[in-house]
């Protein structure tokens, strides 16, 4: 449906395609459903949890920080419409995580958990073979507290809700089930490329 | 995100949405950049008041631009219609079009409505505490409203920030709930520029500004109690707002968030 009188201002012209109903962003806007978490590094913990509630492995902060190192340069897109080109993240990609923790063989499904009792759901095969990582570094810095520091899941080819601030472990799950944005009408999955935004696309 | 942030709240059902024309009614100014459309949706659907709405617009060449806008309007208000406030953003795509373009008759694309924990409904309950900067007003507005339609003995404190007076979105309205229901107090905070005479507060929102706001509530409620506290503006005005919040003492699971624009 062509809408009376609209023709875009397209503010600039994406260098590269960017998902349908996106639009550029220079910023970094912030999206939380409540005040932004304040963990001291030494009370961070981050866990890996076995479908039925088993530690995996459990690291400190100075522990997740001796782990390997990974940069990804990489867009995000966040479900609210705005995309951000040209992102740079450091952490420890879920592959070291797994392991470091012994665990060779995953459950196909996992939720991730935060400080403050955000969820969010995904596929294993979502945040391995490089696809997802742990991050503490944003272009360079300390990943900011409004932002998801210390540290935050990044799995840039999702919408951005899926990459959960203020991490706190992850659990696997032998099925897939939804976390809280997901429970309030986002979808399941939310590849922005198909523009699964909500329930029903 | 609050402790109990995973607990959907109770007669919360969310249903798949699709986009589906609506027709502008109504085009109401309320400030200088600020104005109201009330859309008739060809497929009714009920609402919960915070909640919000895309709209989708696509150019003769199939550009599309979307944004979301938050409902303004009760959800008892005329079935089939949402009232959507857009503030204009000078340099934006989307809503200098709502401000320059959109008149009464022209068909928008809309899906909705959208958005779960942002949302009050009467079982919640209170005592509510809103806080509101900017045009962070909209969907607080839809929550006084419906408790005002719902719940009107609940006690309910407004504290808005904005620039000047001029900027002061539904200023009748708030003014007339304030004057006339005895259980809602609204008081302003104007951050940059004042009127002659003014008496209300005139500085950016800090711990001890709302420490008097849970006081007037307490008296408003007749008994000290943890209000529900829904917090909505830009984002700076809302990371200051709810740590000042925790800061005097608000349980980080009683305080609700709705952030909007860019950090930088």
């Amino acid at each position: 449906m062509v809408t009376r009188g609209f023709f875009g201002r397209r503010r600039e012209t994406p260098p590269r395609p960017i998902p349908p109903g996106q639009y550029l962003e220079r910023g970094f806007p912030v999206l939380t459903a409540g005040p932004t978490q304040r963990v001291p590094l030494d009370q961070w913990t981050f866990t890996l949890v076995g479908v039925d509630g088993e530690p995996l492995g459990e690291w400190n902060w100075e522990q997740f920080r001796s782990l390997p190192e990974t940069e990804i340069f990489t867009d995000i897109h966040c479900v609210t419409k705005w995309s951000k080109l040209d992102t740079t993240w450091k952490g420890v990609t879920i592959d070291d995580l797994l392991a470091a923790a012994g665990v060779s063989d995953v459950p196909p499904y996992l939720m991730a958990f935060s400080y403050g009792g955000y969820t969010t759901n995904l596929p294993t095969w979502d945040v391995i073979e490089g696809r997802g990582m742990v991050a503490f570094e944003f272009d360079g810095q300390p990943i900011a507290p409004e932002h998801g520091g210390p540290a935050r899941l990044v799995v840039p080819h999702l919408y951005f809700w899926k990459s959960a601030k203020w991490l706190r472990g992850i659990r696997f799950m032998p099925q897939d089930q939804p976390g809280f944005w997901e429970q309030y009408g986002y979808h399941m999955y939310g590849d922005p490329w198909k523009e699964q935004r909500y329930w029903g696309d | 995100m609050s402790a109990d942030a995973n607990r959907v709240g109770a007669g919360f059902k969310p249903a798949p949405t699709h986009w589906q024309p609506a027709t502008v009614e109504r085009v109401v100014t309320e400030t200088y950049r600020a104005r109201t459309f009330t859309l008739r949706l060809d497929e009714p659907r009920s609402f919960l008041a915070g909640q919000h709405y895309d709209v989708r617009l696509t150019a003769p060449d199939g550009y599309q631009a979307q944004r979301s806008y938050s409902i303004a309007s009760a959800p008892s208000s005329p079935a089939g219609t949402v009232d959507l406030t857009v503030e204009l953003i000078p340099d934006g795509e989307v809503s200098p079009y709502f401000h320059e373009v959109v008149q009464p008759g022209d068909v928008l694309e809309v899906r909705g409505p959208i958005g779960g924990p942002f949302t009050w409904t009467a079982e919640m309950g209170g005592p509510l505490l809103l806080v509101a900067g900017g045009s962070g007003i909209v969907p607080i507005r839809s929550i006084l409203a419906d408790r005002e339609s719902v719940a009107p003995e609940l006690p309910a404190l407004l504290i808005y920030s904005a620039r000047s007076p001029q900027d002061i979105i539904y200023r009748p309205c708030l003014d007339n709930l304030d004057q006339h229901n005895p259980n809602v107090s609204v008081r302003y905070s104007l951050t940059r520029q004042q009127p002659p005479g003014w008496v209300g507060y005139s500085r950016r929102i800090d711990p001890a500004m709302l420490q008097e706001c849970l006081d007037e509530l307490a008296t408003l409620n007749g008994v000290v109690a943890t209000p529900l506290c829904y917090v909505c503006g830009p984002t700076g005005f809302v990371e200051t707002a709810a740590d000042a919040l925790l800061a005097v003492g608000v349980p980080e699971p009683a305080i609700k968030t709705e952030r909007f624009g860019p950090t930088s």
